[in-house]
């Protein structure tokens, strides 16, 4: 773990205590959450770094408290994120697995959940091919849900740990340039940092071939801050945040991309192209990475990386969540 | 409802002065001592300490800051979650004395935490504890090694430190419900 004190470019993510408390039972996405609200899960999720940097990262907060982890996608690190955030914070952690559970004979998701808060679920962290599952459990349990990713649709505690690691690195994200770069389209990574990064004052520029980043999917009215660009040179031009999306290879087969050679031709992140970006620029990945396709690896690895800083981040960030959200009161 | 001064800013600066040559004469001196605020106004009063001590005894003292919001037993199971407040525990504590500073001792469910949340930080050889005012009404069996002044209370009453770096002004008040 990394040493409790601050490095000079490494900057404390608020040290002034901001005004709104988070009062909300569910983390589904993050266009219903206020600047405000935003600020004070990354003000949280600082106090929860320090913990993390302790000779004994534990405490016994959410002691007695259960969270079920409900995957029916495959995770590595989302999922080992949460158990360990649920772990430092003292509360027990059961992983459900889609196969091998119940789900494999057909039991419905609705019945699968219910089954799970008989048994005690505090919270259920859902991800979930399905986009909009999570919106549909949160209906039918009194636990917390928090979307570890549905669909195309939202991935809110990943764009939180994106947002968290651009404020700790640059202090700000008001003012910003970050560049989202790839499978725009089928990317709920995309669509939750947009959400975010534009509500704290970034300027966001979306950046892809035509056929996984449609121009209509951009609404102005919507999202007056984000730009499409389909020329990577013009996007990357005074960024601040590169931000390369995992490219399927799928989507070739689908029949979105002429070839990979191309993709990588046009879209790949390498180093010559990250000197059009601001001298002090940063690149980040959500995971898992395809080094040679979206990323080179001299850039995956490089200096400018904070790719491992987002990965330790992420439990920080779950840990705020959890604390934040385990107070929550149900109604009736 | 009355209120009582019961300490006034000169009372508070020969309160932590005295305290002061107390920690340095039962410790022989500030080797090996770190003392540790805990927030809110603990952490002035560890920086008040720390400042006399260093000028008794010509070597700074090192401070640290603890929130042990995280391991209140109080927290209810429903309702907003307090506001976390920033730990800063700038050196090893494993070894040391560490005297932990607040404002008012109570039921010691404060101090409990803070023990845990102390532990969590390393193995300090002692751990002394210096408070401004003990008010009685101890739950757990902990007690003060420094007390600024004792004062007897009854449960319904209210005991209020305000110190200048936090509130502005520097006194401890006794708050009395009108009868």
């Amino acid at each position: 773990m990394e040493p409790n004190t601050l490095s000079p470019e490494r900057q404390d993510v608020g040290s002034l205590v901001p005004g709104a408390p988070v009062r909300r039972r569910h983390v589904l996405d993050l266009d219903d959450f206020t600047a405000e609200e935003v600020d004070y899960v990354l003000y949280t999720a600082a106090r929860m770094k320090e913990i993390l940097g302790r000779p004994i990262p534990r405490v016994a907060t959410l002691r007695g408290r259960t969270v079920v982890n409900c995957f029916y996608e495959e995770s590595t690190r989302t999922r080992v994120s949460f158990e360990l955030a649920a772990k430092a914070l003292g509360a027990d952690v059961v992983n459900l697995a889609a196969a091998g559970s119940s789900v494999a004979k057909g039991e419905s998701l609705i019945d699968t959940v219910l089954t799970l808060q008989a048994l005690g679920a505090d919270f259920v962290v859902i991800r979930h091919p399905q986009s909009g599952a999570p919106y549909l459990v949160a209906q039918h349990v009194r636990a917390s849900v928090i979307n570890a990713g549905d669909g195309w649709h939202a991935h809110p505690t990943q764009a939180l740990l994106d947002l968290f690691t651009i404020k700790e690195h640059f202090g700000r994200i008001a003012g910003l340039k970050v560049v989202i770069v790839g499978d725009i389209l089928h990317s709920r990574v995309a669509r939750s940092n947009v959400w975010g990064l534009t509500k704290l004052g970034a300027e966001v520029v979306l950046c892809g071939p035509p056929t996984l980043l449609p121009r209509t999917m951009v609404s102005a009215e919507l999202w007056p801050a984000v730009t499409v660009e389909y020329d990577l040179d013009r996007a990357l031009t005074g960024a601040h945040v590169v931000m390369p999306l995992r490219l399927q290879r799928e989507r070739q087969q689908a029949g979105l991309l002429p070839s990979l050679r191309e993709y990588i031709r046009l879209y790949q992140v390498n180093s010559k192209r990250l000197e059009l970006a601001r001298p002090e620029a940063v690149v980040m990945h959500p995971g898992p990475m395809n080094e040679g396709v979206e990323i080179a690896s001299e850039v995956a690895h490089g200096p400018r990386s904070l790719v491992t800083r987002q990965v330790a981040n992420g439990v920080a960030v779950r840990m705020a969540l959890l604390y934040l959200l385990s107070g929550a009161v149900v109604e009736g | 409802m009355a209120e009582v001064i019961l300490l006034n800013r000169s009372d508070i600066r020969r309160a932590l002065t005295r305290i002061a040559h107390e920690v340095a004469e039962r410790n022989r001196g500030t080797a090996d001592l770190v003392l540790v605020g805990m927030r809110t106004r603990g952490v002035p009063l560890a920086r008040r300490l720390a400042r006399i001590l260093s000028e008794l005894e010509g070597q700074p003292v090192p401070v640290g800051e603890l929130d042990i919001t995280l391991y209140r037993d109080d927290l209810p199971m429903r309702g907003l979650r307090p506001t976390l407040q920033q730990t800063d525990i700038p050196v090893d504590i494993t070894g040391k004395v560490v005297v932990l500073v607040d404002d008012v001792l109570y039921t010691g469910r404060t101090v409990r935490a803070a023990l845990d949340a102390l532990m969590d930080f390393g193995r300090p050889r002692r751990v002394q504890l210096a408070v401004l005012i003990d008010r009685g009404h101890r739950e757990l069996p902990i007690r003060a090694d420094y007390v600024g002044k004792n004062v007897p209370t009854s449960r319904r009453e209210e005991v209020q430190v305000r110190l200048e770096e936090v509130d502005g002004t520097d006194e401890v008040l006794l708050i009395k419900p009108e009868a």
